[in-house]
């Protein structure tokens, strides 16, 4: 390209070619202005609209523009409700990624055996993903209701003392931290199975993707020089999925900030909000309790904390891109 | 010999055992649905009905078929509109690095991992305004918009893989920015609107928040449909995994026929640069 650009201008063709490269540099800028102004409105703007309408005074039906500062932020933190938001969401989060990490790599692992019916369990494991998680939440509340669904199962095979799933409003281990408990209320365990079985696949399908990646050679070297599968493993493959395993880890971390229609066809906010999310309270706050400007503050809370995670990692992959 | 043949068979009986535990909620979908009236309860439900019935999935059917037509109609408009927007988009961002480019790039990626929850209360005023509230219109409009981001992302990364040479030797013979696009690129691009499609297409289904933010009764998409049925206590449970089941076959279907694809993009969809 700067080969042409360098050339004297004489020649016909090439002075043609030259114009018209700028030419179309300006028409594929022009190409982006219609979904950059789409996007410019309604992802920047209305995020913009959203952090303003969380420092106003509009907590009724009737809009009320009046600056109050970050009152609402105050508010929203010094509630039960969304101080056990924050809990659900952290230990959630926690739990959720390191599940799927531990499962997409052993079903990776297990799968790329070079195995004839690779791509028939590939499949099976990965079409969890392809549905909604309104009918992934309806599904599982009735296997994990406690009077019936896996708990029948869990009887016959002898066990006493059956969880009570996501109606259970225990929280383990309890240690009291402001209004909240700072542990794991058990009925989160039973949307975690669910979330689980919808997403493990997605990790399975990165990792795998990942594995293939790796020079054979490498392998190949680490057996030649005496290492065993664990050793190969740990040693060489481990490491070079470093990259894929950062991918999975703020994709899904993205996901279960997010997490809706799963909370709400299952549980709902639970009893003392053992299951509410940020997400849900957001929701209720503000078309439920007609406090806008609340919802508002929720909204950006998420916001804030979900770019925490995403600016970065976009940054670090368009510049990975640019330089390969 | 032996011990390598033990385990291959280890091996698949591990990956039967774990599939075993993926399918069950399907299981259970499945000879729920089949069960007529009498037959469900509670302490029978791992077993498979005496008698195969349709008759709860004909009365789901009956409940959930405007809903059905409501997501199809919803989906499919916003699959078509995102994907083209994408096509351009990606064909002028990864053909035509302009100065600029990547950060343009970034600020359209964005959009793909906002919570939508953090621009719901201005979308829905705006929809409001301008009479889209309540409206599948109001729905195709929103999940297009949203939708460029991810259906950019796929198309850039799909031309990437087409050599630039093409597009040089093109522009030599005079061909302009739109030729090329429309002769060159275009033909190239059916896988590329596939995975797209596909990807796009799933998400717009599934979609919750938006449909139960911007839609009442009967504009409701099947998503918020299947939430009602389950939320109301009459409603018997075989009926209710028949609902859950119709409103899961489209996209089930889509997995099924076209699985290559959608791991295609859902590869895509974790950014790769």
């Amino acid at each position: 390209m700067s080969q042409t650009l360098d050339m004297p201008g004489r020649d016909p063709v090439l002075r043609r070619k030259r114009k018209k490269f700028s030419w179309d540099k300006t028409s594929a800028i022009l190409t982006l202005v219609p979904s950059l102004i789409l996007l410019g409105v309604f992802v920047y703007g209305f995020i913009g609209w959203t952090g303003w309408v969380s420092t106003t005074a509009w907590n009724s039906i009737i809009p009320d523009f009046a600056s109050v500062g970050l009152r609402n932020f105050k508010i929203i933190f010094s509630t039960f409700r969304f101080q056990s938001d924050l809990r659900n969401m952290v230990v959630f989060t926690a739990l959720f990624i390191a599940l799927c990490l531990v499962i997409g790599i052993a079903l990776a692992l297990l799968i790329d055996q070079k195995i004839r019916a690779e791509s028939l369990f590939r499949s099976l494991y990965l079409f969890p993903m392809a549905i909604s998680s309104v009918a992934t939440g309806v599904v599982w509340s009735w296997l994990l209701n406690p009077t019936t669904g896996v708990n029948l199962i869990l009887k016959s095979l002898g066990l006493n003392h059956l969880p009570e799933w996501f109606l259970s409003t225990r929280i383990l281990p309890g240690t009291p931290l402001g209004q909240i408990e700072i542990a794991l209320p058990l009925a989160l365990l039973a949307v975690l199975i669910a979330a689980v079985w919808q997403m493990s696949g997605f990790a399975m399908a990165v990792y795998l993707a990942g594995l293939r990646g790796i020079p054979e050679e490498l392998k190949e070297a680490a057996r030649i020089d005496g290492a065993g599968p664990w050793r190969t493993f740990w040693s060489v493959v481990l490491p070079q999925l470093k990259g894929t395993t950062t991918t999975i880890i703020i994709i899904l971390t993205a996901a279960s900030l997010k997490v809706f229609g799963l909370i709400y066809a299952m549980t709902g906010p639970g009893q003392d909000f053992v299951t509410d999310m940020p997400s849900m309270n957001m929701f209720d706050t503000t078309y439920q309790g007609n406090q806008f400007a609340e919802g508002a503050a929720i909204a950006i809370v998420m916001l804030i904390l979900i770019a925490i995670f995403i600016i970065p990692y976009l940054i670090s992959t368009l510049k990975q891109g640019e330089e390969a | 010999m032996a011990m390598r043949r033990f385990n291959k068979y280890l091996l698949y009986v591990v990956l039967t055992v774990i599939a075993l535990f993926y399918l069950m909620p399907v299981y259970v979908v499945l000879v729920t649905s089949f069960k007529n009236d009498a037959e469900v309860s509670l302490s029978q439900m791992w077993w498979l009905p005496h008698l195969w019935s349709i008759s709860a999935i004909g009365a789901a059917w009956h409940q959930l078929a405007p809903n059905f037509g409501n997501s199809f109609y919803l989906a499919i408009s916003a699959t078509i509109l995102a994907s083209a927007f994408g096509s351009v988009n990606g064909y002028a961002l990864s053909k035509w690095k302009f100065k600029g480019a990547n950060v343009v790039f970034f600020l359209i990626l964005f959009g793909m991992f906002i919570p939508y929850q953090s621009v719901l209360i201005p979308l829905l005023r705006v929809l409001n305004t301008i009479g889209l509230y309540n409206t599948i219109p109001g729905l195709i409009l929103i999940h297009t918009v949203y939708g460029i981001p991810i259906c950019t992302l796929i198309f850039r990364n799909f031309y990437a893989s087409i050599p630039h040479d093409i597009i040089e030797s093109a522009q030599i013979d005079g061909t302009g920015y739109w030729g090329i696009f429309r002769f060159i690129i275009l033909p190239l691009s059916i896988s590329g609107f596939v995975v797209a499609g596909i990807w796009e297409f799933t998400q717009v289904w599934n979609n919750f928040l938006f449909a139960v933010a911007v839609t009442n009764p009967p504009n409701q998409p099947v998503t918020v449909a299947l939430v009602n049925i389950a939320g109301s206590q009459t409603v018997p449970f075989n009926e209710l995994m028949a609902s859950a089941l119709i409103a899961s076959i489209p996209t089930l279907v889509v997995y099924i026929l076209l699985g290559k694809y959608f791991v295609r993009g859902l590869l895509a969809g974790s950014v790769k640069g």
